[in-house]
């Protein structure tokens, strides 16, 4: 089984590399682009078959490890 | 006084805070590498010293905070043994709980490399003894990510229970403003556990320790803690 996992800071958190990213955006004439925060993406395989078992591994991996909790937050897509 | 390094892939300031205790204290550290699972008999301090473990890799100290070695850290804390963590050492700290918060990308971008003013916000633990309060001493600050975070609820805890250790300052002792090199919250510059056993500081006390290579603030570190 194929998953996703999505680490972004989380709101109100300064994320200066975002706002350089978002500088350099506007530097380029993109239009209309209001803010840019930037974050992580995992790509995992794991052998486990069952969606609700992966969910739960998945989740103590995040917890343990994939994101610090304190200013990040984790969303888990099972492909 | 039994001291410890422990040695992370990406270290790169051991052989400096090795220098500084051996210099002070007249013994030998020992050098323990992140894959044991147990810390020299009758280890008093153990030192996670600065460098880039792990390249920084995921986030700043969190791959060696998952290190083998440091279950057997957290149980010498846990003992209320002393452990010191300077700069990356710092940030392993607060990713292994030793320690609240987080340090997060300087607010400037940049890459913090210069002398820095620091104020001692107590001269009453075993890190600060022959400091006295409020002194303020030249260290070298190296770094790009000591932005020190947390909830507003931990900066209020960490104030009242009078947890910071040092503050970055101006020459005269001013707090914040332009001193601040990184947007860390509260000014802190490091910080204690709450029984004061675990001290964790951006700033390098070991790199300042001989006349020969630009002052001497960082000694009375070590001198504090050979006394304590």
């Amino acid at each position: 089984m194929k998953a996703n996992i999505i680490v972004t800071l989380k709101n109100g958190l300064l994320d200066p590399q975002g706002k350089a990213i978002e500088g350099a955006l506007k530097s380029l004439d993109i239009p209309g682009v209001e803010s840019v925060r930037q974050g992580k993406i995992f790509e995992v395989e794991l052998a486990e078959q069952d969606a609700a078992k992966a969910q739960a591994l998945l989740k103590t991996a995040c917890e343990k490890l994939l994101a610090n909790t304190i200013v990040e937050n984790y969303r888990i897509e099972l492909a | 006084m039994r001291a410890a390094i422990i040695l992370f892939p990406g270290s790169n300031r051991e052989g400096d805070v090795h220098r500084a205790l051996l210099s002070v204290t007249g013994q030998n550290p020992a050098i323990v590498w992140h894959g044991e699972h147990e810390l020299p008999a009758g280890t008093d301090l153990v030192v996670l010293p600065g460098g880039f473990s792990y390249g920084d890799y995921l986030r700043c100290g969190a791959i060696a905070a998952r290190s083998p070695v440091m279950d057997a850290v957290r149980a010498h804390a846990q003992r209320g043994g002393r452990v010191l963590g300077i700069c990356n050492g710092f940030q392993i700290a607060c990713e292994a709980g030793l320690l609240p918060g987080v340090l997060m990308r300087n607010k400037n971008l940049r890459f913090a490399c210069h002398m820095q003013h620091l104020r001692v916000e107590r001269a009453d633990t075993a890190y600060t003894s022959h400091y006295q309060k409020f002194q303020v001493i030249k260290v070298a600050i190296a770094h790009g990510e000591g932005n020190y975070t947390a909830d507003a609820e931990t900066l209020a805890r960490l104030e009242g229970e009078g947890r910071v250790a040092f503050r970055y300052c101006d020459v005269e002792g001013h707090i914040g403003g332009g001193a601040n090199p990184n947007g860390s919250a509260n000014d802190i510059a490091g910080i204690y556990s709450e029984n004061l056993k675990v001290l964790g500081l951006m700033p390098h006390p070991e790199n300042l320790i001989d006349p020969l290579v630009g002052g001497t603030d960082g000694r009375a570190l070590f001198e504090s803690l050979l006394a304590a």
